[in-house]
């Protein structure tokens, strides 16, 4: 194989996209989501439209000026308000979740910069199905394509196979159930590792090739675009199963999440 | 602004000269990509040289292993705010590849791009001199499939996304073209000390 000019879904301009500067952001409200995922609400004071999927980056700052930063994606819609959400998950062993989960509070400033990245997002191509598939935390970019296509009301069908440990760890649980009733293009799949699965759509084992082909199968035809989001093993599973059933590489976006 | 309550987990005196601003320090070595990842055979692996659109040499498996092997061990950097330290490869510095091909310093820029359509942009001056390679071992080991293998970029003084995974080929630019980041909003440069992350940092 020779080399390409460049990759195909290269946007042919000059000018690059620029994120907005470092603003501070008041948390307005904290939600706890799982036993080990919360969300917090943080009022933009410079607003902006993100794309589902994209992520912001938070800084936090020590009394000496020591600083931390960690990119986390965006929960919300697009078609939201000048409040974003973020939904945290505590690492035992973190720096910056931990602040948020046991430190952080309402009132609270945050400083920030987004809308970010500019790759993991939702696909312009509507024309065919998509498919999504995430790993615990690593549904919040997913959520908010869904919580998009829900809004928006466009007529593209969708996949979501979502793997975690039990029924308590699914984020956001039962805004999604109540989606799958609301819309009727739209696939729910959970496949839990810990326990029995509990609706005859679910799954009670970690993902694997088959799995992914049973969830392309509930599409009326093959997606145009695949977005996973989760460890590292996950998503090479999740990537592989997909290949496996046929779907072309350049249809397949992956986000991997690492870092504390 | 002060973050109430943050203290974090601030890098002891001897390692905070090799954190840069914004960073943390990682055991593990977390894997990013945009896809998945390609499976490339090493009988199947090539790597071209290029001038703009002219390829000026290629090489396979077997020759590219036959060209003079360095070690370096070097602390990196990932814009996502992960820092590794005394990370240990095994590879073919960009000198000898250019040596080999008998190049000098065809223009001032360089794009390498990857199997996976990926590319990365960095002027040469970063590339020469011993600064980067072609790095085909991880930790006395083949480099594995996350990590880039067969082989990946290694330029380990920019922020990591400029150490391309699956590279397969260098080209020559008469200026500095924006890779596949680079056109997202990530900076040009990429400096760690200087927290290049995005565009106009």
């Amino acid at each position: 194989m020779g080399i390409r000019g460049g990759s195909s879904d290269t946007p042919m301009t000059d000018e690059p996209a620029v994120p907005t500067d470092w603003q501070s952001c008041r948390i307005v409200e904290i939600a706890e989501r799982t036993p080990s995922i919360k969300s917090f609400f943080l009022h933009l004071r410079v607003p902006f439209v993100h794309q589902a999927g994209q992520h912001v980056d938070v800084r936090l700052v020590a009394p000496n000026g020591y600083t931390a930063m960690r990119s986390y994606s965006i929960a919300s819609s697009p078609s939201s308000s000048d409040i974003i959400e973020l939904a945290i998950e505590r690492l035992a062993d973190g720096e910056v979740s931990p602040f948020f989960h046991d430190i952080a509070r309402s009132g609270d400033e945050i400083e920030l910069r987004g809308p970010l990245g500019g790759h993991f997002v939702w696909p312009t191509d509507t024309a065919h199905p998509v498919l999504l598939v995430g790993a615990g935390s690593g549904l919040v970019p997913l959520m908010a394509m869904v919580r998009q296509r829900r809004d928006v009301g466009r007529s593209v069908p969708i996949a979501l196979l979502l793997s975690s440990r039990t029924w308590h760890d699914v984020l956001f649980r039962d805004e999604l159930l109540a989606t799958e009733v609301s819309l009727p293009d739209f696939a729910l799949a959970f496949a839990l590792t810990r326990e029995p699965a509990r609706r005859a759509a679910d799954y009670s084992r970690r993902i694997d090739v088959a799995m992914v082909a049973d969830v392309v199968g509930r599409l009326p035809t093959p997606p145009g675009n695949v977005l996973v989001c989760g460890s590292t093993a996950f998503v090479e599973v999740a990537a592989d199963g997909a290949l496996a059933a046929g779907l072309n590489a350049t249809s397949i976006k992956t986000e991997r999440y690492g870092g504390a | 602004m002060v973050t109430r309550g943050f203290t974090g987990k601030q890098p002891g005196q001897d390692r905070s000269d090799r954190v840069p601003p914004g960073q943390h320090l990682v055991d593990d070595f977390p894997v990013l990509a945009t896809g998945p990842a390609p499976r490339v055979e090493p009988e199947e692996w090539k790597f071209i040289l290029k001038i703009g659109p002219r390829p000026v040499k290629k090489w396979g498996w077997s020759d590219f292993n036959a060209l003079p092997q360095t070690r370096m061990t070097r602390d990196i950097h990932c814009v996502t705010s992960w820092s590794k330290l005394n990370t240990a490869w095994e590879g073919v510095l960009v000198d000898d590849i250019l040596a080999d091909a008998g190049l000098g310093a065809p223009t001032e820029f360089v794009l390498a791009h990857c199997y996976d359509g990926y590319s990365t942009n960095m002027p040469l001056a970063d590339l020469a001199g011993g600064r980067a390679m072609v790095a085909l071992k991880y930790d006395g080991r083949s480099l594995p499939r996350e990590h880039g293998g067969p082989a990946r970029l290694l330029v380990p003084h920019l922020y990591f996304w400029k150490s391309a995974k699956w590279v397969n080929g260098l080209q020559f630019t008469a200026r500095d073209e924006r890779g596949f980041w680079e056109l997202r909003g990530y900076h040009i440069y990429g400096d760690p000390w200087r927290e290049q992350r995005y565009t106009n940092d």
